[in-house]
C-alpha cells in the first residue's frame, strides 16, 4: 500500500476535488447528489467509481466534464476550472450508450470531434486510422452504426473519444448494456489500450469484478446523500490476464469493495 | 414480381369496390331525373335500358366512372396542351403556383422553426400566432389577398402562390421545430463536451436529425399547397387552372367536366406527394439509413 501511495504522490495531479458537493433542486425539494467529496486523481491512473444507483458516481463524472456545476467545494482539472478544461478539450467522454450519429459512418463519427476542432482533412484521416486500429475496428470505417453489434458500436464511441488525443478519458458505464462475454473482451482491450496510451481513465461501473479487474484505484460510493465511503488501492500488477480474476489477491480486493458497498448502504430500506 | 403483385392487388381490390359503389350511386342519383325525362317523352324502357340511360346523361347529377374517364382521356391526351380545354394546361397552371408557394412555404416554415428553436422569446411569441393563423378559413382570406395585391399592381402567380405558402408553411414549421429538437440529450451533451459552437451543433446534429421530420411535414405541406392553389383560383375569376376549370364547369352544370378536373387535381396531388416521398427516401438512403 505504501508503495502505491508513494507513486500516486509523485504523479501530476489531473483531477482534484475538495469538499465537492452538488445539490439538485427538484420539485420534491433539494436532492443531495454529492456531498463532501475529496479526491485526487493522478496522471496515468485508472480509477473506478462503484456504488449503487443514486450514489452520485455518474454525477461526479459529469461534474469533471463540466456537464454539471457543483454547488459546494471546488474541483480542478489539469489545474484549470472544469469549464476551462472542457474548452481546452482536456477529456474524452464515453457515454453509457454509444451515442453515435446514425447518419455518419463509423469513421465519420470518430472524426466528429476533429471536425469541430478544425483539424485538417489529412490529419483527420491519419488520426482516424490510428484510433480505428486502437479499438480494433479497422475495416469497418465505412459501415453505419446500425450495421455493427452493440460491442462494436461502443468501441467506435471509444475511438471517437480517443480521436482528439485528450489525456483524460471519462467513461460512464460504457459496457453496462453489453453481455458478459463481450464485456470481458472489451475490458481486456481497454486495459491494453490504457497500457499503450498511458491515459488517465475515470471509469463508472456497478460491477465489482469489472472495477477490480480494471482499476489501479477503486472509489466506493454510497447514496443518500451521494458520498465516497472508501478508496481502495489495487495491489494487482499492471499486466492482468483475464484469469487473474480467480486469484486470491483479486478476490480479496473484490471482498473489500463488497464490504465497502455494504457498510455505506443500508439495504434495509 | 410477387411483391409487386402483393402491393397492387389490395389497391385494385379497393378500387374495384369504389367503382362498383360509384356505379350504384350514379344509377340511384340519376334515376329521378331520368324517370322525369321518360315520363315526358312517354317512354317506358326496361330495367336494363333504363340503367343504361342513367349512366349516359349529358349533364348527370352524378357522372358514371366511364363518362369521367372518357372526358378525362379526351381533355388530357386529345387536346393540344396549349388549348384552354386541355386539362394538362390547367394542371400546369395550378402546379406552377403550387410549386412556387410550396417552395416559399417550406423556406418560411424552416426559418420560423430555426428561430423558435434558438430563441425562447420567439417560441413564446410566435407559436400562438402560427397556430391561430391556421384557424382562419382560407376561403375567406384568399380573395382579400388577391384583391389587396391586385390593388398594388401585383397580379398573376405571386398572390396565388402566397395562398399556398400560407397553408404549407404551418406543417413545415411545426415538423421542423420537433425535428430540430429531436436530438437525444446524450448527443447534445456530447457536442457540449467538444465545446462545439451553437452553429456547429446546429449543422452537425440538429439539421441531420431533423431530416425525417422535414420530409414527413413536406408531404403534408405539398398537398396543402395544391389545395391552396386551387382555392386561390376559385373566388378570383382566374381564367386558367384546375380551380377555374371547376368553377366554370359548375356555372354551366358540366358535372362531367367538374369530376374530370377533380381527377386531374388528385393525380397532381398524388404525384407531388409521391415525389416528395421519393426524394425523402433518397436523402435518408444517402444518410445511411437502414433500408426499410
Amino acid at each position: 500500500m505504501t508503495v502505491g501511495e508513494a507513486t500516486v504522490a509523485e504523479k501530476t495531479t489531473v483531477v482534484e476535488a475538495k469538499g465537492l458537493g452538488l445539490t439538485f433542486q427538484t420539485n420534491d425539494g433539494p436532492v443531495q447528489a454529492l456531498t463532501g467529496v475529496d479526491l485526487t486523481i493522478g496522471k496515468g491512473e485508472f480509477v473506478s467509481f462503484i456504488g449503487p444507483s443514486g450514489c452520485g458516481k455518474t454525477t461526479f463524472l459529469r461534474v469533471i466534464a463540466d456537464l454539471e456545476k457543483p454547488t459546494e467545494g471546488s474541483i480542478s482539472v489539469n489545474g484549470m476550472s472544469t469549464e476551462q478544461a472542457r474548452e481546452s478539450r482536456a477529456y474524452g467522454y464515453v457515454f453509457q450508450a454509444a451515442a453515435l450519429f446514425p447518419w455518419r459512418t463509423i469513421a465519420r463519427n470518430a472524426a466528429l470531434p476533429l471536425e469541430i476542432m478544425g483539424v485538417s482533412a489529412e490529419e483527420q484521416a491519419r488520426r482516424i486510422a490510428r484510433v480505428m486500429d486502437l479499438v480494433n475496428l479497422t475495416g469497418f470505417e465505412n459501415k453505419y452504426p446500425w450495421q455493427l453489434s452493440g460491442g462494436m458500436q461502443q468501441r467506435a464511441s471509444i475511438a471517437r473519444a480517443l480521436a482528439f488525443d485528450a489525456d483524460l478519458l471519462l467513461m460512464d458505464e460504457p459496457f453496462g448494456a453489453l453481455d458478459e462475454i463481450v464485456r470481458d473482451h472489451l475490458n481486456k482491450q481497454l486495459l491494453e489500450l490504457w497500457a499503450r496510451t498511458n491515459k488517465t481513465i475515470c471509469f463508472v461501473t456497478h460491477s465489482i469484478p469489472e472495477a477490480v479487474y480494471l482499476s489501479t484505484r477503486i472509489v466506493v460510493m454510497s447514496p443518500r446523500p451521494g458520498r465516497v465511503t472508501d478508496v481502495i488501492e489495487s495491489t494487482l500488477p499492471k499486466e492482468r490476464p483475464l484469469h487473474i480474476r480467480e486469484s486470491p489477491e483479486f478476490l480479496a480486493i473484490a471482498h473489500r469493495v463488497r464490504d465497502g458497498l455494504h457498510a455505506g448502504h443500508s439495504y434495509e430500506d | 414480381m410477387t411483391r409487386a403483385l402483393d402491393n397492387v392487388v389490395p389497391v385494385l381490390a379497393i378500387l374495384a369496390g369504389l367503382v362498383a359503389a360509384w356505379y350504384v350511386a350514379a344509377v340511384l342519383l340519376n334515376a329521378p331525373f331520368q324517370r322525369d325525362l321518360d315520363r315526358r317523352a312517354e317512354e317506358t324502357p326496361g330495367a336494363i335500358a333504363f340503367i343504361g340511360k342513367t349512366l349516359s346523361q349529358p349533364k348527370p347529377t352524378m357522372p358514371a366512372p366511364h363518362q369521367v374517364a372518357a372526358n378525362f382521356f379526351e381533355n388530357t391526351f386529345l387536346r393540344k396542351i396549349t388549348s384552354n380545354r386541355s386539362l394538362v394546361y390547367h394542371a400546369w397552371v395550378t402546379l406552377s403556383s403550387t410549386l412556387l408557394g410550396f417552395a416559399f412555404g417550406t423556406l418560411l416554415g424552416v426559418l420560423i422553426a430555426v428561430g423558435i428553436v434558438h430563441f425562447t422569446s420567439l417560441d413564446r411569441s410566435l407559436m400562438p400566432w402560427i397556430v391561430a393563423s391556421q384557424t382562419i378559413p382560407i376561403l375567406a382570406i384568399a380573395p382579400m389577398v388577391i384583391v389587396v395585391f391586385a390593388a398594388i399592381g401585383v397580379v398573376g402567380i405571386i398572390p396565388k402562390s402566397l395562398i399556398s405558402t400560407y397553408l404549407s408553411f404551418f406543417p413545415v414549421a411545426v415538423g421542423m421545430v420537433k425535428g430540430l429538437r429531436s436530438p437525444e440529450i446524450t448527443h447534445l451533451d456530447l457536442m457540449h463536451t467538444y465545446n462545439a459552437s451553437a452553429s456547429q451543433t446546429f449543422w452537425k446534429l440538429r439539421v441531420p436529425a431533423s431530416m425525417p421530420f422535414l420530409f414527413a411535414s413536406m408531404k403534408v405541406a405539398v398537398a396543402a399547397s395544391l389545395v391552396g392553389a386551387i382555392v386561390a383560383e376559385l373566388p378570383t375569376g382566374a381564367v386558367a387552372g384546375i380551380g377555374s376549370k371547376l368553377l366554370q364547369a359548375s356555372y354551366y352544370s358540366q358535372t362531367i367536366d367538374m369530376w374530370s378536373a377533380l381527377v386531374a387535381g388528385s393525380i397532381v396531388a398524388a404525384l407531388l406527394v409521391t415525389l416528395v416521398g421519393r426524394v425523402g427516401r433518397l436523402v435518408s438512403r444517402s444518410m445511411g439509413a437502414r433500408p426499410a
